[in-house]
């Protein structure tokens, strides 16, 4: 832990010379501040779990969201220049049921215009394999005891057209080579750049739409895809999809 | 409950005849404190959903933490479970668990048998309400890792594995022998069953902790309809049938053997190597035979010896070792 603030000081050190050197606008050295607050929605409605009525996967089904949690991680940001702070230690877990888990905040970031945002929808291999974790790793029921990994996407629900009962449960995840569901992505900014500096925390507001999850390369009908708890072709298929276009930044305040 | 000694928490030292382990001491630092903490988790049955079975319920120190006499476990509301329950020793050791190899740490290996419903049935964060509401636990799990939050995963599983790591058997009479030590005679039989051992059975139970990690398929049966063992975890067919090479140490007392409790008696384990296997598309190359029935022919006087070498492997002051016990 102690290492890794000395890290991120020198980091946060490094960063300065350059800021200097490049006569960036800002006077302001400080490390500062940026949240990213995700919005899961389906479509073009906010996402409510078990609502009233069902929503439309967009690939042919209906789906009654009992459930939806997903770990970010290894979040980035880019200046033009190509500098790039990676945040230590940087795992969370966005839970539909817990609203302040869907608000998250980078502290200690070199101040400057950033262009780009990159994080992983999932968890690196190596802490798929590692022993007992704190903070965010530690929680959600997010774990495969009876194998090895942690579900990246956890999707429950209800949906008429799956078999029996009805019942939806899909368990994305996945690490090893041939059935890798880790995804990284760097939503367009559109332009706009995060201008990180004291005194001001620009908020980044990240759409996820579930139906990402559903279309794509490898449409996913309930019929076939219904009871998903394992790593393999499935996972791998709906990762794709949600690689394409979950995640959206919809527009960057306090700019 | 806890006692003040400043003895050494056993399985500390690596053994002189042992390689060096893959979850070595410097990872979790034993200290008196944690291994006692992880020992009374081990021994609680609070773990279990119904209050009424701990690890230590399937996992007995007389029979090296295997489940003397059980076919199969049994679990909460004497539910059956699916296979048989192994020996715990020499866990250090380990690159994964379980006869199919799930769980690769041994940090989280408790989370297998917390969560499933044939064993504990129970939910980690429930486990974690119920040592939250015990003022014992709670100055405990403060003594050993500080801070002033309630105790969680972290810690749970942290202290668990100081117990499960110390469970090193390193002091059999065969121990005894190869490290030239008092007490480590091998009579001639003991000393004829440990080369034929070598020879015939050594490409799997390998080296010094008598298996090499890797998952066969030692002929037991022709298809695998009930458990796949290894292609559970992989869902390669190629890997249908595989299960973890289990260790020898301490076999006389772990049975009934395989990963489904099937034979009773090391005698009928010989007989299935001998002349009970039967082929099936995974079947191990060691074991196929160009113009025969799979198998390792076993002469009687072999059979003899081997027999008498694997109860050399009893490590006495495991099975009895006062530190492991429940206190
Ligand atoms: C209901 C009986 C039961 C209980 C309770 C139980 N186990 Fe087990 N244990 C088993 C069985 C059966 C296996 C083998 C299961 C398999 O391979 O799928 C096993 C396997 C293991 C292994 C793997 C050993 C190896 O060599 O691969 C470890 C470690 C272990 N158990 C530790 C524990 C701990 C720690 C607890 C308590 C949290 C516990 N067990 C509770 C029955 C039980
Ligand atoms: C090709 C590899 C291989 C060879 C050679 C081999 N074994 Fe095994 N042995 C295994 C595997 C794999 C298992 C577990 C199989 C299962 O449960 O599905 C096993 C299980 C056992 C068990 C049961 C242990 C327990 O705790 O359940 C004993 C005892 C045993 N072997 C003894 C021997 C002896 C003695 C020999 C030599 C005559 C031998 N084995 C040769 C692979 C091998």
């Amino acid at each position: 832990m102690k290492f890794l603030k000395y890290t991120a000081l020198f980091l946060a050190l490094f960063s300065l010379s350059a800021t200097v050197t490049s006569c960036d606008d800002d006077d302001n050295t400080n490390p500062a501040a940026v949240n990213i607050e995700f919005e899961n929605v389906v479509g073009s409605n906010t996402l409510e779990l078990n609502s009233a009525t069902p929503y439309a996967t967009g690939a042919g089904d209906q789906i009654t969201v009992t459930a939806f949690r997903y770990f970010i991680s290894n979040v980035k940001l880019k200046k033009a220049d190509g500098t790039e702070w990676a945040q230590p230690e940087s795992y969370y877990l966005i839970d539909q049921a817990l609203p302040a888990s869907k608000k998250i905040s980078l502290t200690d970031v070199p101040p400057g215009d950033y262009t780009s945002l990159t994080f992983t929808i999932g968890v690196d291999s190596a802490r798929n394999v590692a022993g007992a974790q704190t903070g965010a790793l530690s929680k959600g029921n997010m774990f495969w005891d009876w194998n090895t990994g942690y579900v990246f996407m956890k999707l429950e629900g209800r949906s008429p057209q799956a078999p029996g009962a009805g019942a939806v449960i899909l368990h994305v995840g996945g690490f090893r080579k041939g059935e890798n569901a880790v995804r990284t992505v760097t939503p367009t900014l559109n332009n706009s750049v995060i201008r990180v500096h004291e005194g001001h925390t620009p908020e980044i507001h990240v759409k996820a739409d579930i139906q990402k999850m559903f279309v794509g390369s490898t449409p996913i009908r309930f019929s076939s895809v219904n009871n998903l708890m394992a790593a393999g072709t499935n996972a791998v298929n709906i990762s794709k999809n949600y690689e394409n276009g979950m995640f959206v930044v919809d527009r960057i305040q306090g700019n | 409950m806890e006692s003040t000694s400043t003895q050494e928490v056993p399985g500390t030292k690596v053994p002189g005849n042992f390689p060096a382990p893959i979850y070595g001491a410097e990872q979790n630092p034993p200290t008196q404190a944690a291994f006692e903490l992880g020992r009374s988790l081990f021994y609680d049955p609070r773990l279990s959903r119904t209050g009424s079975i701990s690890c230590g319920s399937c996992h007995q120190q007389a029979v090296a933490f295997a489940d003397a006499g059980k076919k199969l476990s049994t679990g909460v509301e004497t539910r059956i479970g699916t296979r048989n329950t192994p020996a715990l020793q020499n866990l250090r050791w380990k690159p994964n668990f379980l006869w199919d190899g799930g769980p690769v740490h041994i940090e989280m290996m408790p989370r297998a048998p917390i969560s499933n419903p044939l064993e504990m049935d129970e939910t980690l964060d429930n486990v974690l309400r119920k040592l939250n509401a015990d003022a014992s636990y709670q100055r405990r799990f403060k003594q050993v890792f500080g801070g002033n939050g309630p105790i969680d995963s972290y810690q749970f599983l942290r202290a668990l594995a100081q117990f499960t790591a110390a469970l090193t058997s390193s002091n059999s009479r065969y121990d005894r022998y190869v490290r030239q030590e008092a007490g480590g005679t091998l009579t001639a039989s003991e000393l004829r069953g440990l080369t034929i051992l070598r020879q015939k059975c050594g490409t799997c139970h390998a080296g010094e902790l008598f298996t090499d990690e890797s998952f066969r398929n030692n002929g037991l049966d022709r298809q695998f309809p009930l458990d796949s063992g290894r292609a559970h975890i992989t869902r390669r067919s190629t890997d249908a049938g595989r299960f973890k090479v289990p260790s020898l140490r301490n076999v006389a007392l772990t049975g009934p053997y395989m990963h489904d409790g099937r034979f009773t008696t090391l005698e009928a384990v010989l007989d299935h190597y001998d002349h009970g296997m039967v082929v099936s598309a995974t079947l191990d190359l060691e074991l196929r035979r160009s113009g025969l029935e799979p198998g390792i022919a076993l002469a009687p006087q072999e059979r003899q010896d081997l027999l008498a070498f694997l109860h050399t492997l009893t490590d006495e002051q495991f099975l009895s070792n006062p530190q492991l016990a429940k206190h």
